[in-house]
C-alpha cells in the first residue's frame, strides 16, 4: 500500500487573512508581531481594551474601535449603536466613565441617504442614553466598491472612577467569574440578516451600554479587580486573553453559562459554538470570592445585567489557559479561536 | 431541543457511565469511526467519565482529513480558474494541499464559497449561467444521498453549468482495512449512527462474523455514546461479536432504501485512496457514466504534480488508531491548528484538531486537563 | 460533517419544478425548508433528522424513551440489590 503524503506547512504570514480580523489567536498575533514592536510604551502594552493615562493630575481613559459590521442594519440594532456602545463599553471596562466620543465615517459612493439618517438616529440615541457627547467627527468618501457602505469609526474618553487598577493584573487566584447575561444574540442577530434561517421570533442583538452595570459594582464599593466586555471571539476569547495576561487558570461551568434556547439552537443549526459567538452588551467581571454574592445582586439590579451569573472561579497556575467543565461532567480546555467562525460580525 | 437535549442529561449521563464502570473488568480498546463522534467525545470530556480500563481511540472518520492531497490540489486547481465558483463545506477550505488551501486561493482573490448544502451550490449555478459552478463533494454516505440530488435535479432541469468534484468514501471497507492490520489493537467499533441512518447495518454482518468483533451502531449525544460504549463492553465481557443498534430511535436495519437508490442511480463503487492510509479497494463513490457530464474531473482537467513526503506527519497512523494525537512528536509544536503539517489538525473533526482545543495534551507526563480534573 | 438535527414537520408540499416532496420544518422556534423525498413515509407532526436540508429518517418516538427506561430498571436493581442483606 502506497503510504500518502502529507502536505507542507503553509505559509500564514506574508499576507492579511479575515481571519486575522476575528479576534482570536491570529489577531493576537497580529497585534504581537506588528503593531506592538512599531509602537512600543507602557499604556498599549497592558494590552487592555482602553489606555490609561495620567495627564495634568486626572486619569483619563482613551479608546478606539472601528466597525466594518455587514449588513449595516440589523435587528435590534446599526452600526451605529455598535459604534457607540462599543467604545462606551471600552471605557467602562477601564472603571472609566465615559463623557466624550468622536465618530469617522468613511462612506461609500452611493449609499442611501435614508440609511446614514437612519445609523445617525441611533447613535443620537445610543449616546443620549449612555450620556455621551459625540463631540468631534470626521467623513470621507471613497468611490463605489471600495467601502462596503460605511465604515465607522468611534474614540472616547473617560474619567476614571476605579479606585484600584482594573485589569488581568489585578486578576487574584480564587476570584469569581461572574457573566453579565445570555450569550451569542448578536452574533446569531447579524447570521438571521445574511439569510438561511428563518426565524419564528426575532433574534435581536444585545448591543447596549454597559456603564450603568460598571458604575453600580464601584458605588457599591465592590472590589472590581478586572473587566471585559464579550465582543468577537466571545467568551472564550475573552477568558482566554485574560488568563494569558494574568498568567492563572480560569475554570467555568457549561451549565452555568446562561444562552437562550433559540440562539442554542441556531448554534446547533450552524454548527457553531455559543461561547465563541459575537457580543455587544455583555461583560465578564472578576472579583474577589468574598463579594462574589452581593456583586451578582447589583449586577442583576440593572437592566442591562438583569441575567447575571457567577460562571467559574480563577485558580493559581501559571498556565493561563482556561477549563470548561461540560454539562455532562467532563473536562476539556476552552481554546482561543483560531480561525475565524463568523466574518464581519461587528 | 426536543430528541437532543434529552440525551444530554447529567444524571442520565452519569448514570451510564456508572453502568459501564460496574460492566468492566478488564481493559479494552474500542474505535469510533465518525469525525462528529470524535467531536461530541472530545468536547465534552466523555473520556473522563470512563474507568481508565477503556480506551477510546479515534479511525479515519474524517473525510475532510482522509481526502486525498491530490483531490484538495485538483480542488484549488479548478478554483482558480476565472469562470470558476467553487463551493464548499466550511471544513475542506482550511486543509492545506501540496503548496495552498482552498483559504489560500481565496484570499488571493479565487471565487471559493462556503454552502451548507450541494442545493445551495446548485441555486448558485441557475443564479449565474455565466459561470461554472462545482461542488466539492467530500463525505461518507451520509451526504451522499444530498450529492445524489443535486447531481439528479441538474440532470433532469439541464443545468449546463454545474458540476461536482467527488470524494466519497465509505465506512464498512475502511474498518475493514483497519482490522486486516496486523498492528490492529482494535476489539470493538461503535458505527457511525448517521452513516447507517442512509445504509442501514447489514453491510456490518460480515465483518462482525470474520474478526469477531462486536460492532455497536451508535448515535452522537453523550448518552448515545456511552450506551454505545456500555453495550460493546458488555459483549466483549461475554464474549460475544455481534451487530447491534444503539441509534435505534433513527436508524433502521435496511437503513433508508429511496436514499440508497437515487444513491445507486447516480453513482457507483469504486477505489479510493486515503490520505494516510492508502488506496482500499471499492471504497469510494465515483459519478455513473450517465452523469459523466457532472464530473468536475472530466470538465476540467487538470495537471497535478506529485507531492513531497513530509516525515513529520503521522496523519496515517492517528487515523488508523495506532497513535494519539499527543504522541506525535511535532503534536502542539511544530504542527498546530494555525501551523498544520497534516489534515487532522486542520478540520473541526480531525482527531489532533480536537486534542489540540480541547486540550487533550501531555505536558511533563500528565494532560493539561487531568491536572484541572484534580480540582473539582 | 455528519451533523444531522431533529426537527418536526410542519407542513409538506411538493415543489413546482420536478415535483419533489418538500416540507417545513421546525427547529424549537427556528423554520427551514427541508426535502422529504427521501422520506415518504413521513406526516405533519412527525420529528425527522435533517442533513444538510435532506430528512433522512423519521424518528422513532417509541425507540427514543428506550435508554431512559433502561436507566429507569438498571436504577430499581440496584435498589433491589443494595436491600437484600
Amino acid at each position: 500500500m502506497a503510504i500518502l503524503s502529507c502536505p507542507l506547512p503553509r505559509p500564514t504570514t506574508d499576507r492579511i487573512l479575515l481571519a486575522h480580523g476575528g479576534g482570536g489567536r491570529l489577531t493576537n498575533q497580529l497585534i504581537e508581531s506588528v503593531f506592538l514592536p512599531a509602537f512600543s510604551n507602557s499604556a498599549l502594552e497592558s494590552r487592555h481594551d482602553g489606555a490609561v493615562l495620567s495627564a495634568a493630575g486626572a486619569r483619563l481613559a482613551m479608546t478606539t474601535d472601528t466597525y466594518v459590521v455587514h449588513p449595516l442594519i440589523f435587528p435590534g440594532g446599526t452600526i451605529g449603536d455598535l459604534a457607540v456602545n462599543g467604545t462606551v463599553n471600552d471605557l467602562a471596562m477601564c472603571g472609566a466613565r465615559p463623557f466624550a466620543l468622536s465618530a469617522g465615517f468613511v462612506l461609500e459612493e452611493g449609499l442611501s441617504m435614508e440609511t446614514l439618517r437612519t445609523i445617525v438616529a441611533s447613535m443620537r440615541d445610543a449616546a443620549w442614553a449612555a450620556h455621551v457627547a459625540i463631540v468631534t467627527g470626521d467623513t470621507k468618501v471613497v468611490d463605489k466598491g471600495k467601502g462596503d457602505g460605511l465604515f465607522l469609526n468611534t474614540s472616547g474618553i473617560g474619567v476614571v472612577v476605579a479606585p484600584h487598577p482594573v485589569g488581568p493584573e489585578s486578576v487574584r487566584p480564587g476570584d469569581a467569574v461572574l457573566v453579565s447575561g445570555d450569550l451569542g444574540a448578536h452574533g446569531i442577530a447579524i447570521l438571521s440578516v445574511r439569510g438561511g434561517l428563518e426565524f419564528e421570533s426575532e433574534v435581536q442583538s444585545d448591543t447596549a451600554s454597559l456603564w450603568p452595570a460598571v458604575e453600580a459594582l464601584f458605588e457599591a464599593g465592590i472590589e472590581v479587580h478586572c473587566l471585559r466586555d464579550l465582543t468577537r471571539g466571545g467568551l472564550s476569547s475573552a477568558l482566554n486573553e485574560i488568563a494569558s495576561a494574568a498568567r492563572m487558570r480560569i475554570t467555568v461551568e457549561e451549565a452555568q453559562i446562561p444562552v437562550s434556547g433559540v440562539v442554542r439552537v441556531a448554534c446547533e443549526l450552524l454548527g457553531l459554538d455559543p461561547l465563541y459567538v459575537a457580543n455587544e452588551g455583555r461583560l465578564v467581571a472578576f472579583v474577589p470570592e468574598r463579594d462574589a454574592d452581593r456583586a451578582l445582586e447589583i449586577l442583576r439590579s440593572q437592566a442591562v445585567s438583569a441575567g447575571a451569573v457567577r460562571a467559574g472561579t480563577v485558580h493559581e497556575d501559571v498556565s493561563g489557559i482556561v477549563i470548561l467543565r461540560s454539562r455532562v461532567g467532563g473536562n476539556r480546555v476552552l481554546d482561543m479561536l483560531s480561525g475565524e467562525q463568523l466574518p464581519r460580525i461587528c | 431541543m426536543k430528541f437532543l437535549d434529552e440525551y444530554r442529561d447529567y444524571a442520565s449521563v452519569q448514570r451510564m457511565a456508572q453502568a459501564i464502570r460496574r460492566t468492566t473488568t478488564r481493559p479494552w480498546t474500542l474505535m469510533e469511526v465518525c469525525g462528529g463522534q470524535t467531536h461530541t467525545i472530545v468536547k465534552t470530556g466523555l473520556q473522563d467519565l470512563l474507568p481508565a480500563e477503556i480506551s477510546l481511540v479515534h479511525g479515519p472518520g474524517c473525510p475532510v482529513c482522509v481526502t486525498p492531497l491530490e483531490m484538495i490540489d485538483r480542488a484549488v486547481a479548478i478554483a482558480q480558474r476565472p469562470e470558476v465558483i467553487l463551493c464548499s463545506f466550511g471544513d475542506m477550505l482550511r486543509v492545506p494541499g501540496s503548496a495552498q488551501s482552498l483559504f489560500d486561493v481565496k484570499s488571493l482573490g479565487a471565487d471559493v464559497r462556503i454552502v451548507y448544502s450541494p442545493l445551495d451550490a446548485l441555486q448558485l449555478a441557475r443564479a449565474n449561467p455565466k459561470r461554472e459552478v462545482v461542488f466539492f463533494a467530500v463525505g461518507f454516505e451520509t451526504t451522499a444521498p444530498a450529492n445524489a440530488m443535486a447531481v439528479w435535479e441538474a440532470e433532469r432541469e439541464k443545468v449546463p453549468n454545474f458540476s461536482m468534484l467527488v470524494s466519497h468514501v465509505l465506512v464498512p471497507p475502511a474498518m475493514e482495512a483497519i482490522l486486516a492490520s496486523p498492528d490492529c489493537r482494535v476489539q470493538a467499533f461503535l458505527a457511525a449512527g448517521h452513516v447507517c441512518m442512509v445504509m442501514g447495518f447489514e453491510e456490518y454482518l460480515p465483518i462482525s462474523r470474520k474478526y469477531r468483533v462486536p460492532i455497536v451502531v451508535t448515535g452522537f449525544e453523550p448518552l448515545d455514546l456511552l450506551e454505545g460504549v456500555h453495550m460493546a463492553v458488555a459483549q466483549l465481557e461475554s464474549g460475544r461479536a455481534e451487530v447491534e443498534n444503539q441509534y435505534a430511535r433513527a436508524v433502521r436495519r435496511a437503513g433508508n432504501r429511496p436514499a440508497q437508490q437515487r444513491i445507486a442511480e447516480v453513482f457507483e463503487v469504486t477505489r479510493r485512496a486515503w490520505r494516510g492510509i492508502g488506496e482500499i479497494p471499492s471504497s469510494g463513490l465515483r459519478l455513473r457514466d450517465a452523469y459523466r457530464r457532472f464530473d468536475a474531473e472530466s470538465r476540467f482537467p487538470v495537471e497535478i504534480g506529485h507531492a513531497a513526503e513530509s516525515s513529520e506527519c503521522i496523519a496515517g497512523l492517528v487515523l488508523q488508531g495506532q497513535r494519539k494525537p499527543y504522541e506525535c512528536p511535532a503534536f502542539g509544536t511544530r504542527c498546530t491548528p494555525d501551523t498544520p503539517l497534516g489534515a487532522p489538525m486542520v478540520s473541526s473533526e480531525g482527531a489532533c484538531a480536537a486534542y489540540f482545543h480541547f486540550g487533550r495534551r501531555k505536558e511533563n507526563g500528565d494532560s493539561i486537563v487531568s491536572i484541572a480534573a484534580s480540582d473539582h | 460533517m455528519c451533523l444531522a438535527v431533529p426537527g418536526r414537520i410542519l407542513t409538506i408540499f411538493e415543489e413546482e419544478n420536478l415535483g419533489l416532496r418538500r416540507g417545513k420544518v421546525d427547529f424549537s422556534g427556528i423554520r427551514k425548508e427541508v426535502c422529504l423525498a427521501y422520506t415518504p413515509e413521513a406526516r405533519v407532526g412527525d420529528y425527522v433528522l435533517v442533513h444538510v436540508g435532506f430528512a433522512l429518517s423519521v424518528v422513532d418516538e417509541q425507540e427514543a424513551q428506550r435508554v431512559f427506561e433502561a436507566l429507569r430498571q438498571l436504577d430499581q436493581l440496584e435498589e433491589l440489590q443494595e436491600g437484600a442483606p
